[in-house]
């Protein structure tokens, strides 16, 4: 399949996370576009990992092709341990207002 | 000899640091030994110096190194010659009997005002004495804007009025005018020559350009126009009567003035030498001697008469210069101090038993209750008219011949000056002297003659004004009898050399003074006779009341000079200041502000707001990128 498809559709998921994250006012639904995001750009990296390599002039093959796929555990470590924080301020700010409406949060101009 | 020459700046110079400082602790009469004390000591140390002159033994003393740039060295060096001793001789001992009257003439001021007019005063003699000690045109020019700045600070001595103010503003401004012009002279002078001193300037002075020395004289000529008053600079004299009548005396009538007059005689080599500048000064003196003659005609304030008397009295000075005769010109100067400052003291006794009254129409009949004050005021008028053998005849019917022989017009106009000057000088001396008194009841009470401290002055300067002619006997009564000519022969030496004098045809000039003297004769008995019965009560009428208002001098000079300045200050100030300099000054703190506010919108508190804004900024760094890395 050629490699375009995939760009493509991770594109489209990266600005699908990234208007909703701008315009919902809901904060789980935010933290939801927020891992979108993310996911959006695993594909990305496992898609370019089985693209194929780029030839050094030595004619020696540059990387073995599975950085990107090792790049997106990271991603996924990182991303469970955000949404365990974030949640957990969800919690905190919904003790405080009763509410998970992301405009109650104007408290920053105090 | 050359040790005591920095005594005579020094005492006065210590007298004004004394008084000055120490003037609200010193008592009256000890701030008046001070005063005049100085000055006698400088008096006697001129006499010192006058009488080494005189057996030869002048010269340069130099003190230290001045000013000292690239080729061009200016010492502060005294030269103390013929002229300059002469001249101090006169600002010291005349200097010495002002400062003696003022005890007694000032006393009702307070204390420490009392020790700052006599601060200022010595500060006066100080200046002065720097002025005709230097050896240079710098050294000159420090003295001539010490008296300027000496002149302001006294005619404003009694500062809470705001009048006295605005007179005190007026002369030092035209001051300065004529400063300009003096100062581009020296400035000329050094790029021409590389040097200011006299001896250097003096010894080469055939070498230069006429166009040069013209130029650089005609400059000089600026700066004795403003600091001597003469037509255009002249308007601040009279003015300066505001001051108290001793200042009067010493600075406007002996000293000051008389500065630009020292100024011309000292370079007369470059005088002689640019005969174009030496006609521009021998016209605009004989003009001002004129003018400010027909001026003195309808005065009615004594002050007024005397200053504009000066006026006209500088003008014969200056034409005496313009026409060669130096001599003649020095010689009226020593006159002209001895008989002006008796007049002036003698008006400031009058004013003294008058209680301050000055117009004349209110005065008369004081003859009899002032008796010391008439008989030497009396004596002044008959010298300052010319009237032989007292030393104004001489010393002016000495100008006259030289002008005879320059150009007859000139001695034609300048007896005319002479008939007016006796004219209104016995004018003068009869309204006030003479008839009845007309003033009120009270001031015919408390009249009564002055304090010795003021009528010891006044009869040792009658006695100079009549002996003095003694020093300036001219050829034609005596042979080689001229013993100021001989005396001041080393100073005007190459002026003398280079114009020729013809010998003077002796009945000619017996006929010319017979002229001269027998029309002030007639004009001063004429005045005596006219004003001792009906003085001049009326406001005058026609020409009468254009001379009255100083043929409007002032007004057209308000209108062509100082109102158009205020327009333009007023319309710089209010295009370039406020809306120019301010609207930028005050246009940025205006746009800080703004921008602040706006900028402030940004921190809505608002966690969307701040996610936006960072995806915005990230899109614009990868576009950037983009766009720029082609």
């Amino acid at each position: 399949m050629p490699i375009n498809y995939y760009i493509f559709l991770s594109l489209a998921l990266f600005c699908i996370g990234v208007v909703g994250v701008l315009t919902r006012r809901n904060a789980i639904i935010v933290f939801m576009c927020i891992e979108l995001m993310l996911n959006a750009v695993n594909l990305l990296l496992v898609a370019f990992s089985k693209m194929p390599h780029p030839v050094t002039a030595a004619g020696v093959p540059a990387g073995t092709g599975v950085e990107g796929q090792l790049f997106v555990f990271f991603i996924m470590v990182v991303a469970a341990a955000e949404v365990s924080v974030g949640l957990a301020i969800i919690v905190m700010m919904y003790r405080n207002t009763h509410s998970v409406d992301v405009n109650f949060l104007n408290r920053l101009k105090h | 000899m050359s040790q005591l020459v920095y005594l005579v700046p020094l005492f006065p110079l210590i007298g004004f640091l004394i008084n000055g400082l120490l003037r609200k602790q010193l008592s009256k009469s000890l701030t008046g030994i001070i005063g005049s004390g100085v000055i006698l000591a400088s008096f006697i140390v001129s006499v010192v110096l006058f009488l080494d002159v005189k057996n030869g033994q002048g010269g340069v003393t130099t003190l230290f190194d001045f000013l000292s740039f690239g080729k061009v060295h200016i010492p502060f060096a005294f030269q103390v010659d013929q002229l300059s001793s002469l001249f101090l001789l006169v600002i010291t001992g005349v200097g010495f009997l002002i400062h003696l009257y003022s005890t007694a003439y000032m006393k009702e001021e307070s204390s420490d005002h009392f020790a700052r007019y006599f601060a200022y005063l010595n500060l006066f003699v100080f200046s002065m004495l720097l002025l005709v000690m230097g050896a240079n045109y710098v050294i000159m020019f420090i003295g001539w804007e010490g008296v300027g700045l000496c002149s302001y600070l006294l005619i404003g001595y009694w500062f809470k009025n705001n009048d006295y103010n605005n007179a005190a503003k007026k002369a030092f401004v035209m001051n300065r005018i004529g400063d300009l012009g003096f100062l581009v002279a020296i400035f000329w002078l050094l790029s021409v020559t590389g040097s200011v001193s006299y001896a250097d300037v003096f010894a080469n002075a055939g070498t230069r350009s006429v166009n040069d020395i013209t130029i650089i004289t005609l400059l000089l000529f600026v700066g004795a126009m403003g600091k001597s008053a003469q037509i255009p600079l002249y308007t601040w004299l009279p003015d300066a009567m505001a001051g108290p009548t001793p200042v009067s005396a010493l600075i406007h009538a002996a000293t000051m003035v008389t500065a630009g007059i020292y100024m011309i005689a000292r370079s007369n080599i470059l005088y002689t030498l640019a005969p174009v500048s030496q006609a521009v000064v021998a016209i605009t003196g004989l003009a001002t001697a004129l003018f400010a003659a027909t001026i003195a005609l309808k005065q009615n304030d004594i002050k007024k008469v005397l200053a504009y008397s000066t006026v006209s009295q500088l003008g014969y000075m200056f034409l005496g210069l313009g026409v060669g005769a130096y001599t003649g010109a020095v010689f009226h100067v020593m006159t002209h101090a001895f008989f002006k400052a008796l007049l002036f003291l003698g008006a400031g006794s009058v004013i003294h038993a008058m209680h301050h009254e000055q117009d004349i129409r209110n005065m008369g009949g004081l003859g009899k209750k002032l008796p010391v004050t008439h008989i030497t005021f009396l004596l002044g008028c008959i010298a300052i008219a010319g009237i032989p053998p007292f030393s104004g005849f001489f010393s002016k019917d000495e100008i006259l011949a030289a002008a005879f022989e320059r150009n007859k017009l000139y001695w034609i106009l300048g007896v005319a000056g002479a008939a007016m000057t006796a004219f209104y000088m016995f004018r003068l001396y009869a309204t006030t002297f003479l008839g009845k008194f007309r003033g009120t009841h009270d001031q015919e009470h408390h009249l009564h003659e002055s304090p010795p401290a003021m009528t010891i002055p006044l009869m040792v300067l009658a006695a100079l004004a009549v002996f003095a002619g003694l020093l300036g006997i001219p050829e034609v009564f005596v042979k080689n009898s001229h013993w100021l000519e001989h005396f001041l022969a080393p100073v005007f030496e190459a002026s003398n050399k280079l114009a020729e004098k013809a010998a003077p045809d002796h009945a000619r000039e017996m006929a010319l003074m017979g002229i001269s003297v027998a029309v002030a004769l007639l004009m001063a008995i004429v005045a005596w006779i006219r004003y001792s019965r009906k003085p001049e009560l009326n406001e005058a009428a026609g020409l009468g009341k254009v001379l009255a208002n100083k043929w409007y001098i002032d007004e057209l000079y308000d209108a062509i000079i100082v109102k158009p300045l205020n327009a333009l200050s007023r319309f710089l100030d209010q295009f370039m200041e406020k809306s120019g300099i301010d609207w930028i000054v005050n246009g940025v703190g205006k746009g800080v502000q703004y921008s602040s506010r706006q900028l402030r919108l940004l921190q809505s508190g608002q966690v969307g707001n701040y996610v936006l804004l960072m995806i915005v900024g990230t899109l614009v760094l990868f576009a950037l990128q983009f766009f720029l890395k082609k």
